[in-house]
Protein backbone atom coordinates (compact mmCIF):
# COMPACT_ATOMS: atom_id res chain seq x y z
CA UNK A 1 0.00 0.00 0.00
CA UNK A 2 1.25 3.53 -1.17
CA UNK A 3 -0.07 6.86 -0.79
CA UNK A 4 1.73 9.48 -3.16
CA UNK A 5 0.63 13.26 -2.63
CA UNK A 6 2.03 15.88 -4.87
CA UNK A 7 2.15 19.46 -4.69
CA UNK A 8 3.59 21.37 -7.48
CA UNK A 9 4.28 25.27 -7.16
CA UNK A 10 6.60 26.94 -9.55
CA UNK A 11 8.56 24.29 -10.81
CA UNK A 12 9.05 22.90 -6.95
CA UNK A 13 7.73 19.49 -6.89
CA UNK A 14 7.38 17.58 -3.57
CA UNK A 15 5.80 14.12 -3.56
CA UNK A 16 5.25 12.71 -0.54
CA UNK A 17 5.90 8.89 -0.18
CA UNK A 18 3.36 7.06 2.52
CA UNK A 19 3.22 3.46 3.10
CA UNK A 20 5.36 0.74 1.64
CA UNK A 21 7.52 1.30 -1.63
CA UNK A 22 7.78 -2.25 -2.49
CA UNK A 23 7.81 -4.56 -6.09
CA UNK A 24 3.94 -4.33 -6.06
CA UNK A 25 4.04 -0.49 -5.19
CA UNK A 26 6.92 0.79 -7.15
CA UNK A 27 5.09 1.08 -10.82
CA UNK A 28 2.65 3.34 -9.15
CA UNK A 29 4.96 5.64 -8.58
CA UNK A 30 6.85 5.23 -11.56
CA UNK A 31 3.42 6.03 -13.75
CA UNK A 32 2.58 8.72 -11.47
CA UNK A 33 5.57 11.10 -12.71
CA UNK A 34 5.50 9.94 -15.91
CA UNK A 35 5.23 13.49 -17.96
CA UNK A 36 5.01 15.69 -14.81
CA UNK A 37 9.14 16.06 -14.53
CA UNK A 38 9.50 18.27 -17.71
CA UNK A 39 9.48 21.45 -15.86
CA UNK A 40 10.59 20.70 -12.87
CA UNK A 41 13.64 22.23 -11.47
CA UNK A 42 13.51 21.30 -8.21
CA UNK A 43 12.10 17.62 -6.80
CA UNK A 44 11.99 16.90 -2.84
CA UNK A 45 11.13 13.37 -2.13
CA UNK A 46 9.47 13.91 1.53
CA UNK A 47 9.54 9.97 3.01
CA UNK A 48 8.31 10.98 6.99
CA UNK A 49 5.77 8.62 6.15
CA UNK A 50 7.60 5.90 4.20
CA UNK A 51 7.69 2.65 6.47
CA UNK A 52 9.79 0.75 4.16
CA UNK A 53 11.83 0.49 0.92
CA UNK A 54 13.01 -2.31 -1.30
CA UNK A 55 14.93 -2.50 -4.60
CA UNK A 56 12.66 -1.88 -6.29
CA UNK A 57 12.41 1.06 -5.05
CA UNK A 58 15.68 2.57 -4.98
CA UNK A 59 15.44 1.26 -8.45
CA UNK A 60 12.16 4.22 -9.30
CA UNK A 61 14.32 6.73 -7.34
CA UNK A 62 17.71 6.06 -9.29
CA UNK A 63 15.75 6.67 -12.78
CA UNK A 64 14.20 9.64 -11.30
CA UNK A 65 17.67 10.84 -9.84
CA UNK A 66 19.02 10.47 -12.90
CA UNK A 67 16.20 12.68 -14.94
CA UNK A 68 16.42 15.26 -12.57
CA UNK A 69 20.44 15.51 -12.83
CA UNK A 70 20.14 16.93 -15.75
CA UNK A 71 17.60 19.10 -15.06
CA UNK A 72 17.84 20.44 -11.75
CA UNK A 73 17.98 19.07 -8.47
CA UNK A 74 16.31 16.42 -5.78
CA UNK A 75 16.59 16.13 -2.42
CA UNK A 76 15.36 13.22 0.00
CA UNK A 77 14.19 14.63 2.92
CA UNK A 78 12.79 13.44 6.23
CA UNK A 79 13.99 9.17 5.82
CA UNK A 80 13.76 6.53 8.90
CA UNK A 81 16.60 5.56 10.69
CA UNK A 82 15.93 2.23 8.72
CA UNK A 83 15.61 3.63 5.40
CA UNK A 84 18.65 5.71 5.90
CA UNK A 85 20.33 2.25 6.71
CA UNK A 86 19.12 1.09 3.28
CA UNK A 87 20.78 3.80 1.67
CA UNK A 88 23.87 3.49 3.45
CA UNK A 89 24.60 -0.57 2.56
CA UNK A 90 23.37 0.09 -1.08
CA UNK A 91 25.65 3.32 -2.01
CA UNK A 92 22.54 5.66 -2.50
CA UNK A 93 23.43 7.66 0.37
CA UNK A 94 26.28 8.95 -2.13
CA UNK A 95 24.00 9.10 -5.36
CA UNK A 96 21.32 10.67 -3.68
CA UNK A 97 21.07 14.34 -1.80
CA UNK A 98 20.03 13.50 2.01
CA UNK A 99 18.50 16.11 4.62
CA UNK B 1 9.02 -25.01 11.94
CA UNK B 2 6.62 -22.97 10.26
CA UNK B 3 6.07 -23.14 6.76
CA UNK B 4 3.29 -22.25 3.88
CA UNK B 5 3.20 -22.90 -0.10
CA UNK B 6 2.29 -20.78 -2.23
CA UNK B 7 1.99 -19.67 -6.25
CA UNK B 8 5.32 -18.71 -7.23
CA UNK B 9 3.63 -14.86 -8.19
CA UNK B 10 4.41 -11.16 -7.42
CA UNK B 11 0.72 -11.39 -6.38
CA UNK B 12 1.45 -13.42 -3.44
CA UNK B 13 4.10 -11.00 -1.73
CA UNK B 14 1.77 -9.82 0.52
CA UNK B 15 0.83 -13.28 1.78
CA UNK B 16 4.40 -14.33 2.40
CA UNK B 17 5.52 -11.22 4.05
CA UNK B 18 2.25 -11.45 6.38
CA UNK B 19 3.25 -15.12 6.83
CA UNK B 20 6.92 -13.83 8.21
CA UNK B 21 5.80 -10.43 10.02
CA UNK B 22 3.29 -12.67 12.17
CA UNK B 23 5.67 -14.91 13.22
CA UNK B 24 8.80 -12.32 13.64
CA UNK B 25 5.80 -10.17 16.29
CA UNK B 26 5.47 -13.30 18.34
CA UNK B 27 9.26 -13.21 19.07
CA UNK B 28 9.88 -9.43 19.87
CA UNK B 29 11.48 -8.55 16.56
CA UNK B 30 13.15 -4.91 16.43
CA UNK B 31 11.45 -2.39 13.70
CA UNK B 32 14.80 -2.46 12.30
CA UNK B 33 15.57 -5.89 12.18
CA UNK B 34 12.14 -6.56 10.80
CA UNK B 35 12.64 -4.26 7.79
CA UNK B 36 15.94 -6.26 6.87
CA UNK B 37 14.24 -9.05 6.89
CA UNK B 38 11.62 -8.09 5.27
CA UNK B 39 13.65 -6.27 1.94
CA UNK B 40 15.82 -9.87 1.91
CA UNK B 41 12.46 -11.96 1.74
CA UNK B 42 10.64 -9.67 -0.45
CA UNK B 43 14.05 -10.14 -2.91
CA UNK B 44 14.21 -13.62 -2.81
CA UNK B 45 10.33 -14.43 -3.19
CA UNK B 46 10.56 -11.88 -6.33
CA UNK B 47 13.21 -13.74 -7.91
CA UNK B 48 11.58 -17.18 -7.73
CA UNK B 49 8.42 -15.23 -8.82
CA UNK B 50 9.91 -13.79 -11.83
CA UNK B 51 12.66 -16.14 -13.00
CA UNK B 52 12.31 -19.86 -11.51
CA UNK B 53 9.23 -21.06 -13.61
CA UNK B 54 9.75 -18.90 -16.83
CA UNK B 55 6.41 -18.68 -18.09
CA UNK B 56 5.23 -21.27 -16.38
CA UNK B 57 3.93 -21.30 -12.41
CA UNK B 58 4.92 -23.01 -9.92
CA UNK B 59 5.29 -23.26 -5.82
CA UNK B 60 7.13 -21.73 -3.98
CA UNK B 61 7.59 -22.82 0.17
CA UNK B 62 8.42 -20.54 2.72
CA UNK B 63 10.50 -21.91 6.14
CA UNK B 64 10.40 -20.12 9.06
CA UNK B 65 12.35 -20.97 12.56
CA UNK B 66 13.50 -19.42 15.63
CA UNK B 67 16.39 -20.49 18.00
CA UNK B 68 14.71 -19.11 21.50
CA UNK B 69 18.63 -19.37 22.72
CA UNK B 70 20.21 -17.48 20.07
CA UNK B 71 17.62 -15.90 18.90
CA UNK B 72 18.42 -16.50 15.89
CA UNK B 73 16.10 -16.66 12.56
CA UNK B 74 16.06 -18.66 9.92
CA UNK B 75 13.97 -18.27 7.00
CA UNK B 76 14.05 -20.75 3.51
CA UNK B 77 12.83 -20.58 -0.02
CA UNK B 78 12.25 -23.42 -1.67
CA UNK B 79 11.15 -24.04 -5.45
CA UNK B 80 11.26 -26.65 -7.90
CA UNK B 81 11.75 -24.16 -10.90
CA UNK B 82 15.20 -23.05 -12.93
CA UNK B 83 18.54 -23.67 -10.44
CA UNK B 84 19.94 -20.61 -9.50
CA UNK B 85 22.40 -19.55 -6.98
CA UNK B 86 21.65 -16.19 -5.63
CA UNK B 87 25.43 -16.30 -3.89
CA UNK B 88 26.85 -16.26 -7.70
CA UNK B 89 25.70 -12.90 -8.69
CA UNK B 90 28.59 -10.65 -8.59
CA UNK B 91 27.61 -7.52 -6.78
CA UNK B 92 27.00 -4.06 -8.34
CA UNK B 93 29.08 -1.57 -7.77
CA UNK B 94 28.12 1.00 -5.47
CA UNK B 95 30.93 3.41 -5.81
CA UNK B 96 29.52 4.28 -9.01
CA UNK B 97 27.85 7.69 -9.93
CA UNK B 98 24.30 7.75 -10.82
CA UNK B 99 24.67 7.90 -14.19
CA UNK B 100 27.25 4.96 -14.35
CA UNK B 101 25.11 3.02 -11.74
CA UNK B 102 23.07 0.22 -13.53
CA UNK B 103 18.92 0.18 -12.56
CA UNK B 104 19.01 -3.29 -11.22
CA UNK B 105 20.92 -5.64 -9.10
CA UNK B 106 20.86 -4.16 -6.00
CA UNK B 107 18.43 -6.95 -4.11
CA UNK B 108 20.96 -9.50 -3.48
CA UNK B 109 23.39 -7.50 -2.18
CA UNK B 110 21.02 -5.73 -0.01
CA UNK B 111 20.41 -9.36 1.62
CA UNK B 112 24.45 -10.20 2.01
CA UNK B 113 24.92 -7.05 3.12
CA UNK B 114 21.97 -6.87 6.16
CA UNK B 115 21.54 -10.86 6.99
CA UNK B 116 24.38 -12.80 9.18
CA UNK B 117 23.96 -15.06 6.30
CA UNK B 118 23.12 -16.48 3.30
CA UNK B 119 22.99 -20.27 2.39
CA UNK B 120 22.28 -21.58 -1.00
CA UNK B 121 21.84 -25.68 -1.73
CA UNK B 122 20.36 -27.27 -4.67
CA UNK B 123 19.28 -30.84 -4.59
CA UNK B 124 16.71 -32.90 -6.02
CA UNK B 125 15.93 -30.69 -8.03
CA UNK B 126 15.04 -28.00 -5.94
CA UNK B 127 16.61 -24.52 -4.93
CA UNK B 128 16.48 -23.70 -1.38
CA UNK B 129 18.14 -20.12 -0.15
CA UNK B 130 18.13 -19.63 3.52
CA UNK B 131 18.71 -16.13 5.16
CA UNK B 132 20.05 -16.30 8.92
CA UNK B 133 19.60 -12.83 10.88
CA UNK B 134 20.03 -12.59 15.05
CA UNK B 135 17.29 -10.49 16.24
Amino acid sequence: MLNINETKANGNLTISLEGRLDTTTAPQLEDSLTGKLDDVKSLVFDLNKLEYISSAGLRVLLTIQKVMNKQGEMLVKNASEEILEIFEVTGFSDILTIS
Amino acid sequence: MKSIVVDAILENLPNVMEFVDLELQQVECSMKAQMQIDVAIEELFVNIANYAYGDGTGKATIEFFFDKDSREVKISFVDSGAKFNPLEKSDPDITLSAEEREVGGLGILMVKKTMDDLTYEYTDGNNKTTIYKKI
